[in-house]
C-alpha cells in the first residue's frame, strides 16, 4: 500500500536524457517515456546522439547563437573561444568537463546540457501525472534511450515502482548487456520494445561497433520466457535493406516462439543535425530516407520469410 | 452529397454577402405610418414585425425543399435600423473592407441616404446606449478594456428546446389567451403591462403563420409554372408542408425542419440577435419523426440525409448581419454562431446518441459549411464509437464538431439552481456558452481584456498608451515589496472595470427591456407566456448576465514573469521590467531571452504558473458571479474570445511574458501560443486545474498536426486525450488537424485554399477569410506531433 501513498523505497539515481509526455509511438496508448542516457551501441543512423554517452554533454546550437561572447568568460576551464571578433564562439571538447556554467550564461539558449541526474522519486512524481491519460488510453510507462539495460539497478527500481502503482510498464531496448541485467529489468516489464538492426554479424559490427549474438540471444530467452514482445527494424538503405537481410530477419523472427508484433521503422535524418551539435560526425550523411514503395516493398519481404504481419512505424 | 444538394450548396458558397434594405425600408414604412398610434412598446414592436413578414419578398430556390430567406435571397442579410442604423460611411465600409466585405449597391445606398437614415438618426438604441454610459465606461471602452455585446445587436442565445415539435403556433395562442385571460381578471399590479405583453405575442404568432401562408401559395403558384413534373410535385408538397406548419405540431421528419426553419426566420427578422437562433438538441428533438417516417415507409436514411443537408445550407446563406466599429473587431466573421447539438443525454439521464446522431456526423463531415455550425455533446454514457466517429470527422479538418462535455455542463447548470431536467435539456450555443435550453436568456455582455487590466496595474490606473488615467490608483509598482502586492493591485484594477460594466450592463438591460421587447422570440421560451413578461424583462425561468473574461494565456504568464524574475530570482527589478516594457524590448534582447526560458509558463503542467492562472481566475469569479441583473437573474463568467484576442492585443503594450506590444493575446483557456511545450497531456492537467464548473463556458483550442490522427490507434489516443480532459470537467475542446506547411501555402497562394477551413475560437472560418493576424495567430498555436 506504500506505493499509493507515495512512499518510494527505491533510492536509485539515474542518467537521464529526458522525459516525453503524450508518447503515442512507444507501446499501448498515451504513455509517457522516460530517455536514459548511455548505450553500449554507436549505431551510425542513431537519431539521439546525445544519448550515447552516459556522463551529461553540451550540445550546441549554431542557429541561436548571437555570438555575444558570454560564454567564453564563463568557461572555468578555458574551453571556450573566439578566433575572430564577431564569430562564433569555438569548443575544444577535450577540455570540456559539461560543467554547465557557459550553458547558465547563455542567454538565447545555444547551448543546452543534454542529460541530468534524476531519482526514481522525482520520476514517479513526472509519470503520475498523467495518470489518468493512462487509464484512458490503457497507456503507461515506456523507459527508452539510450539504452536502459545500461542503468539495471535503476530501470528495475523504476520499473517496479511503475507497477507497484498499476502503472504498465514497457522497456524500448538495443538488447545488448548481460544476462543479469536483462533478467533483473524483465521481471518488471511488461512488454518489450525490442530492436533488431542486422542479422549478419559482420554487418552489425560494421555499423554499431558491437556482436549481435548476445542480442540475438537475449531476444530467444525473452521469447522463451514468453514476455511480451514487439521487434522494431530500423529500415535503413543501403544498410539492412537488402532482399537477404530482410529475409533473414523473418526467418530469425518466425523460429522465435512467441512475438506480438513485428515493425519496420523506416530511416528519416533527424539525428544527422544533433551530431553537428555535438562536435561529432554524421557517418551516414548521404542515406535518403526510403520511399513509401521501397518501405512497403520491405514489410512485404520481412512478412512472407516471418509469417507475421508486419506494420509500419512505432 | 447529390446533385439537387451539390447545387444548393455550390449556390451558397459562390454566392457573395449582400446587405439588403428591405427590412429596414418596411420597419421605416410602417414607424412612419403608425407615428400616431397611441399602443404599448410590444404591441408596436409586434404589429412592425407582422408589417414585415406580411410584405418582405419571398424566395423559394430552384432545387430547395425546405424554404424561406431572411433576405430576398441567399446571403442576403438584413438591417435593423432601430438597434443600430448604419450611416453611409459605414456602408461605404462594408463594401469596401478586406475582411468580410458585404455588397451594397447603389438602390440600397440611396434608399439609406433618402430614407432609413433620415428616420432613424437620433432614434437608434445604439446611440441611446452610448448616450446612456458613464464617462468611466466611454474611458474603458475607449481604451479596449471590455467591449460591448449590445452596442450593434440585440441579446442572443435563446436556443430552442423541443416544444415546436409537440406544439404549434395556434397551440401557443390558446395558450397565450389563456394566461391573459388569467391576468385580465387578476390583481397583479402591472396586469395591464403582462396583458400587452400577451396581445404583442399574439400578433407575433399570426406573424409567423401568415409568413408561411404566403410561402404556400408562391410554391403553389410556381407549382403552376414548374418545369418538369418531378418540381411541380416538389413544390406542391412545399405548399402542403407550409400550410400545415407552423400553425400545427408538425407530424413528419420534413415538417419538422421546415417548422423550425420557419421560426428560425421569424427570430431573426424581429431582432438581430448576434448569436443566431438554432434548434439545439436536433438528433434528440427529431429522432422521434425519423423513426416513425423511417418504420412506416415515409423515408429512407438518404431522404433524412438530403433533407438535413437543405437544412443545412439554409443556416449558411444567412450571414451574421453586418458589424462595425469594435463589434466588427470582436466578431470578424460572417458567422452567425449557429452551434446544431449532437449527443448528450436525455432529460431523464440515459445517453441520447442515436441513429440520427451519426446520420448528422455524416451531413457534417459532407457538406464542409463553417457557418453552418455543429457540435458533439460528450458524456460519460457516450459510446467510444461514438466520439471516434466524431474524431474520424474532426480528422477531415474543418475544425467541426467541436466537443463538449455534457457531465461538466450538467454539474455547471445545477451549481446556479437550475432543475435537473433543464440542465440535461440545455447545452452550448454560440461557441461555448450554456444555456438552458427554451428556458433561458443567457445574455453575453463584452469580453474583458485582463492583459490590459495587468498592463494598469503596472501603471497605477494610467494608461501607458494614452498617458490618461482610467484606472484607480493602487500604487506605484516599483514600491511593491511582495508578489501579493503586484496581484492585490490587479485584482483592485479589474474589480473596478468589473463595476462600471456592470452598472454600463443594468442600464443597458434597461433600454432593451423598454424599447426593444421582443414578443415573438418570448412565445418560444418559458416562462414568458406564462408570466406575461418579455424575453428582453424578466420573462425566462433562467436569465444570466455574462462577461467574458479573455487572456489567461497572457496574464497568468505575465504575473508569472513578474513573480519569479522580479520576486523570486531577483533576476530584474520592477524598475527595469517596465522600462523594457516601454521599450517593447528594443534592446533588450537578453531581458526577453531570460523571460521567455526562465519562466514557468501556464500550459506546461507546471505549478509555479498554474497556481497563478486558478488565483486570476478565482478574482474573475469573486467579482462577478451571483451579482444580481436588472432581470432577477445573476452575473455569470465563462471564458472565451471570438476574434477579440486579435483586438485586443492590438490594445495592450508589451507584457512581461515576453510578448510585443500589438501581438494577439492567448484565446480562450488556451496557453500562450507556443509556450506550452510539454505537450497536450501537460496542457489538460494545466487547464484543468481551473474550475470549469463554475463558470458558463470556457475554450480550449489544440492543433494536431494530421500525423497524429492518420490511423485508428491515433484516434484512440486522441479519443483518450479528451476523454481525460473531460475527468477533470473540462468544459469543451476543439481540434485543428493541419500542419503548418499547409497553413503558410495557403497564406501565399489563397486561391488554391478557398476551402481551407480552421478553427478560429469556438468557430470555424475560411482560412482566407481571416485577418492577417489572426492567420499568423492559428499558426502560432502550438501544435501536438508525438514525442
Amino acid at each position: 500500500m506504500g506505493a499509493y501513498s507515495g512512499t518510494v523505497t527505491a533510492s536509485g539515481v539515474g542518467s537521464i536524457l529526458d522525459v516525453k509526455r503524450f508518447a503515442i509511438h512507444d507501446g499501448p496508448g498515451v504513455r509517457t517515456t522516460v530517455f536514459l542516457k548511455g548505450c553500449p551501441l554507436r549505431c551510425a543512423w542513431c537519431h539521439n546522439p546525445e544519448s550515447q554517452e552516459t556522463r551529461p554533454e553540451l550540445l550546441f546550437w549554431s542557429e541561436r547563437c548571437i555570438a555575444c561572447g558570454a560564454c567564453v568568460s564563463a568557461c572555468p576551464n578555458g574551453a571556450i573561444s573566439v578566433t575572430a571578433s564577431g564569430a562564433m564562439p569555438e569548443t575544444d571538447r577535450a577540455r570540456c568537463t559539461a560543467c554547465g556554467a557557459c550553458v547558465a550564461a547563455c542567454v538565447p539558449r545555444a547551448r543546452t546540457m543534454a542529460g541530468t541526474k534524476r531519482t526514481v522519486g522525482d520520476l514517479l512524481a513526472e509519470i503520475d501525472r498523467d495518470v489518468l491519460f493512462y487509464d484512458q488510453s490503457r497507456g503507461g510507462v515506456t523507459l527508452s534511450g539510450g539504452e536502459p539495460l545500461a542503468q539495471p539497478g535503476f530501470a528495475a527500481d523504476l520499473l517496479r515502482e511503475c507497477r507497484l502503482r498499476r502503472v504498465h510498464t514497457a522497456v524500448d531496448t538495443c538488447g545488448f548487456a548481460d544476462e543479469e541485467a536483462l533478467v533483473a529489468v524483465a521481471e518488471h516489464t511488461d512488454l518489450f520494445l525490442y530492436d533488431v538492426k542486422l542479422l549478419d554479424d559482420e554487418k552489425h559490427r560494421q555499423w554499431t561497433g558491437a556482436s549481435n549474438a548476445t542480442i540475438l540471444d537475449n531476444l530467444r530467452w525473452l521469447s522463451s520466457e514468453g514476455k511480451r514482445l514487439w521487434i522494431r527494424y530500423p529500415l535503413i538503405p543501403g544498410v539492412n535493406d537488402s532482399t537477404r537481410d530482410l529475409e533473414d530477419l523473418g526467418r530469425f523472427v518466425a523460429r522465435l516462439p512467441e512475438v506480438e508484433a513485428l515493425q519496420v521503422l523506416p530511416y528519416h535524418a533527424s539525428g544527422a543535425r544533433k551530431f553537428v551539435h555535438l562536435g561529432r560526425r554524421y557517418a551516414l550523411p548521404d542515406v535518403v530516407p526510403p520511399g513509401p514503395e521501397a518501405i512497403l516493398n520491405a514489410a512485404a519481404a520481412i512478412r512472407a520469410a516471418a509469417s507475421l504481419p508486419v506494420t509500419i512505424g512505432g | 452529397m447529390n446533385e439537387r444538394i451539390e447545387r444548393l450548396r455550390t449556390e451558397c458558397v459562390a454566392t457573395r454577402p449582400s446587405v439588403s434594405g428591405e427590412r429596414a425600408e418596411l420597419l421605416t414604412r410602417f414607424e412612419r405610418e403608425n407615428e400616431s398610434v397611441k399602443e404599448s412598446a410590444p404591441v408596436h414592436r409586434a404589429r412592425g414585425f407582422r408589417y414585415i413578414l406580411e410584405n418582405e419578398t419571398l424566395y423559394i430556390g430552384d432545387d430547395e425543399l425546405i424554404v424561406g430567406e431572411r433576405g430576398p435571397r441567399p446571403r442576403a442579410a438584413s438591417t435593423y435600423p432601430e438597434l443600430c442604423c448604419h450611416s453611409l460611411d459605414d456602408l461605404r465600409v462594408l463594401s469596401t473592407r478586406r475582411k468580410t466585405p458585404f455588397l451594397v449597391d447603389e438602390a440600397t445606398t440611396a434608399l439609406y441616404e433618402s430614407t432609413i437614415i433620415p428616420f432613424w438618426e437620433g432614434k437608434s438604441l445604439r446611440e441611446r446606449v452610448f448616450a446612456a454610459m458613464s464617462a468611466d465606461w466611454h474611458a474603458a471602452f475607449d481604451a479596449g478594456v471590455f467591449t460591448e455585446f449590445m452596442e450593434q445587436r440585440a441579446p442572443g442565445h435563446a436556443i430552442l428546446d423541443d416544444k415546436i415539435y409537440r406544439h404549434g403556433f395556434l397551440d401557443f395562442k390558446a395558450r397565450i389567451a389563456s394566461a391573459r385571460e388569467r391576468f385580465r381578471t387578476s390583481d397583479v399590479p402591472d396586469r395591464a403591462a403582462r396583458v400587452d405583453e400577451l396581445d404583442a405575442m399574439d400578433i407575433a404568432c399570426d406573424a409567423l403563420i401568415r409568413l408561411a401562408e404566403r410561402y404556400a401559395a408562391l410554391a403553389r403558384r410556381m407549382a403552376g409554372e414548374a418545369k418538369t413534373p418531378g418540381r411541380r410535385a416538389e413544390l406542391l408538397e412545399i405548399a402542403d408542408i407550409c400550410s400545415w406548419v407552423p400553425a400545427r405540431a408538425p407530424r413528419t421528419f420534413r415538417e419538422a425542419l421546415q417548422m423550425y426553419w420557419f421560426v428560425h426566420l421569424g427570430v431573426v427578422t424581429e431582432l438581430n440577435e448576434w448569436d443566431s437562433y438554432n434548434p439545439g438538441r436536433l438528433d434528440v428533438n427529431l429522432y422521434p419523426f425519423y423513426r416513425s417516417d423511417v418504420d412506416e415507409g415515409r423515408l429512407t436514411r438518404d431522404g433524412a440525409k438530403e433533407l438535413l443537408e437543405c437544412f443545412w445550407v439554409k443556416f449558411s446563406n444567412q450571414p451574421a448581419p453586418p458589424k462595425v466599429g469594435v463589434t466588427e473587431e470582436q466578431s470578424a466573421t460572417y458567422n452567425d454562431f449557429t452551434l446544431i447539438n449532437i449527443g448528450g443525454v436525455t432529460p431523464d439521464g440515459a445517453d441520447a446518441v442515436n441513429e440520427l446522431s451519426y446520420l448528422v456526423l455524416d451531413v457534417i463531415e459532407e457538406m464542409r459549411l463553417p457557418y453552418t455550425g455543429s457540435c458533439v455533446q460528450l458524456s460519460k454514457k457516450s459510446p467510444d464509437r461514438f466520439l471516434l466517429r466524431t474524431l474520424e470527422v474532426v480528422r477531415k479538418g474543418f475544425g467541426q464538431p467541436s466537443i463538449f462535455n455534457t457531465d461538466a455542463i450538467v454539474q455547471e447548470f445545477l451549481r446556479v439552481g437550475k432543475s435537473l431536467r433543464d440542465a440535461r435539456a440545455g447545452g452550448p450555443s454560440g461557441c461555448v456558452e450554456i444555456s438552458a435550453f427554451g428556458k433561458e436568456s443567457c445574455i453575453l455582455t463584452g469580453y474583458m481584456n485582463w492583459p490590459k487590466i495587468l498592463e494598469l496595474a503596472l501603471h497605477d490606473g494610467v494608461d501607458p498608451k494614452s498617458g490618461r488615467r482610467i484606472g484607480p490608483s493602487t500604487g506605484d509598482p516599483r514600491t511593491f515589496d511582495s508578489f501579493d502586492q503586484v496581484f492585490s493591485a490587479f485584482e483592485k484594477q479589474l474589480r473596478h472595470f468589473v463595476d462600471v460594466k456592470i452598472e454600463g450592463n443594468g442600464r443597458i438591460e434597461r433600454l432593451f427591456a423598454e424599447h426593444m421587447p421582443a414578443p415573438f422570440i418570448s412565445v418560444l421560451v418559458d416562462d414568458c407566456i406564462e408570466k406575461g413578461q418579455d424575453y428582453n424583462g424578466a420573462g425566462p425561468r433562467y436569465k444570466s448576465t455574462y462577461i467574458q473574461g479573455v487572456g489567461m494565456g497572457t496574464t497568468t504568464d505575465s504575473l508569472s514573469a513578474i513573480r519569479e524574475h522580479v520576486y523570486v530570482r531577483k533576476s530584474l527589478s520592477m524598475d527595469r521590467l517596465l522600462r523594457v516594457l516601454a521599450a517593447d524590448f528594443a534592446g533588450h534582447d537578453a531581458e526577453r531571452n531570460l523571460i521567455l526560458h526562465e519562466t514557468p509558463f501556464f500550459g506546461n503542467d507546471d505549478d509555479r504558473a498554474d497556481d497563478i492562472a486558478r488565483r486570476i481566475f478565482d478574482a474573475y469569479f469573486d467579482a462577478i458571479d451571483g451579482r444580481p441583473n436588472t432581470k432577477g437573474g445573476a452575473h455569470r463568467v465563462n471564458l472565451l474570445p471570438t476574434t477579440v484576442h486579435v483586438f485586443f492585443g492590438e490594445k495592450v503594450g508589451a507584457t512581461p511574458n515576453g510578448r510585443r506590444a500589438g501581438i494577439p493575446l492567448s484565446d480562450g483557456i488556451s496557453p500562450t501560443q507556443g509556450a506550452d511545450t510539454h505537450g497536450p497531456t501537460a496542457v489538460i492537467r494545466s487547464v484543468g486545474k481551473i474550475d470549469h464548473v463554475r463558470t458558463g463556458g470556457t475554450l480550449l483550442n489544440q492543433r494536431f498536426l494530421p500525423d497524429v490522427l492518420k490511423d485508428e490507434e491515433g484516434l484512440r489516443k486522441v479519443a483518450a486525450i479528451v476523454r481525460t480532459y473531460f475527468r477533470y470537467d473540462g468544459h469543451h475542446i476543439q481540434f485543428n488537424v493541419v500542419d503548418s506547411a499547409t497553413l503558410r501555402r495557403a497564406q501565399e497562394s489563397p486561391e488554391e485554399f478557398r476551402d481551407l477551413i480552421v478553427r478560429v475560437a469556438g468557430y470555424s472560418d475560411y482560412f482566407h477569410a481571416l485577418d492577417r493576424a489572426l492567420q499568423e495567430e492559428v499558426i502560432a498555436r502550438t501544435a501536438h506531433s508525438q514525442a
